[in-house]
C-alpha cells in the first residue's frame, strides 16, 4: 500500500492519453456510417460487379480502422516517445507481408500444381 | 594527500540525463500496446489462412449459404456500442467520478457478453447446419479466426470483470487508472480486429 501512495505522489499528471467527449462522437458516429454503407453495399446488391464491391467495402474497412485508430486507441506521432507509430508502422509491413505473400504464392501453388481445379489448359 | 589538487573541481551538478527528451515515465503502456501489435501478428497469420482457404469448401456448405448478415449486422452495433460506453468510462475516470466509471465499464461488459452470446449461438446455428470446423478446410479456417477473436473478447470480459472488483475495492488509484488505459487499448483493438473481421469473413463471403 505505501508502495501504491509513493507512486502516487511521484505522478501529478494523468498517465495516458487524455481523451474528451466530442472525439468519442466523431470517432462512433463515422463508424456507424463506414459499418452501415458497406452492410447496405452487400445486402442490398448495389453495385453488378462483385470485384467492385469487394474493393470498396475494403476500402471501408481501411477507413474505419484509421477511424478507430485516431479516435478511440489515440494513436498519433507523439505518444511514447514516438515508439507507439514506430511499432505500429512496422507491424503493419509485417503485415503486408503476410497477407499478400500469403495469398501470392498460395495462388501460384494451386495454378500450378492443380491444373483441373483451375480449370487451366 | 598529495593527488587530491589533480581532482578536477565538481560543477554545480551533473546532467545524466537528456533533459529535452521526454521520458516516458511508465513503461507499461507501451509494453501493452507491443504485446497489442504482436496479437496483430497473430490475427494476420489467421486472416492470411482464412484467405488461402476462402473457397475449399470440399463440397459442403459455403459461406454465402449459411451466413445470416442482419446478426452479424446487430453483432457489429454491439461491438461498437461498448466501444463507445468504454469511451464514456475512460472520460468519468479522468474526471474522478468512480461510480460514473463503474457503471459505463458494466454496460461495457453488458454489450461485450451481448456480442459473444450472439457470437455462440451463430457457431450453434452453423454447426446444426452441418458446418462443423471438421467438414471442410474453408470451415476449419472460419472457427480459428472467429474464435480466436471471441476468445478474444471472453478474456477482455472476465478481465472487465476483475477490474470492476479491483475498483470497488480500491477507487481510482493509479494501478487501477493504468489497467483501465490497457484493458481500453485491448477493448478498443477488438474491435479494430473486427472491422477486419465482418468485411473480409462475413461481407465479402456472403458475396461468392
Amino acid at each position: 500500500m505505501s508502495e501504491h501512495n509513493q507512486h502516487s505522489l511521484d505522478h501529478h499528471d494523468e498517465e495516458g492519453p487524455h481523451s474528451t467527449f466530442s472525439g468519442y462522437m466523431i470517432g462512433f458516429i463515422a463508424s456507424v456510417i463506414l459499418t452501415a454503407i458497406p452492410f447496405w453495399l452487400v445486402m442490398a446488391d448495389v453495385l453488378s460487379s462483385r470485384n467492385a464491391t469487394v474493393v470498396v467495402i475494403l476500402g471501408f474497412a481501411l477507413v474505419q480502422i484509421l477511424v478507430h485508430m485516431i479516435y478511440f486507441l489515440h494513436m498519433n506521432f507523439h505518444s511514447e516517445g514516438g515508439w507507439n507509430m514506430l511499432s505500429l508502422i512496422f507491424t503493419i509491413v509485417l503485415l503486408f507481408i503476410t497477407l499478400a505473400g500469403s495469398l501470392w504464392v498460395m495462388y501460384h501453388m494451386n495454378a500450378n500444381m492443380m491444373p483441373g481445379m483451375m480449370g487451366s489448359t | 594527500m598529495s593527488h587530491s589538487s589533480a581532482v578536477p573541481a565538481a560543477p554545480d551538478h551533473f546532467d545524466f540525463l537528456v533533459r529535452d527528451e521526454h521520458h516516458v515515465a511508465n513503461g507499461t503502456l507501451l509494453g501493452f500496446w507491443l504485446y497489442l501489435m504482436s496479437d496483430c501478428l497473430i490475427f494476420a497469420a489467421l486472416f492470411a489462412t482464412y484467405s488461402v482457404l476462402s473457397q475449399s469448401y470440399a463440397g459442403g456448405p459455403t459461406g454465402a449459404e449459411l451466413f445470416d448478415l442482419p446478426l452479424v449486422a446487430l453483432n457489429t452495433s454491439f461491438l461498437l456500442f461498448s466501444s463507445i460506453t468504454y469511451g464514456f468510462a475512460m472520460l468519468q475516470m479522468q474526471q474522478g467520478k468512480l461510480k460514473g466509471t463503474m457503471i459505463w465499464l458494466a454496460t461495457t461488459g453488458v454489450f461485450g457478453a451481448a456480442f459473444l452470446g450472439l457470437e455462440l449461438f451463430e457457431f450453434y446455428h452453423l454447426i446444426h447446419e452441418g458446418a462443423t470446423p471438421q467438414r471442410s478446410a474453408y470451415w476449419s479456417a472460419f472457427f480459428t479466426l472467429v474464435g480466436t477473436h471471441g476468445l478474444h473478447v471472453t478474456f477482455g470480459i472476465i478481465w472487465l470483470i476483475t477490474l470492476l472488483l479491483q475498483l470497488r475495492k480500491h477507487g481510482l488509484t493509479v494501478p487501477n487508472r493504468r489497467r483501465l488505459f490497457c484493458l481500453s487499448m485491448f477493448w478498443h483493438f477488438l474491435d479494430v480486429v473486427w472491422i477486419g473481421v465482418f468485411t473480409i469473413v462475413y461481407l465479402i463471403g456472403s458475396m461468392s
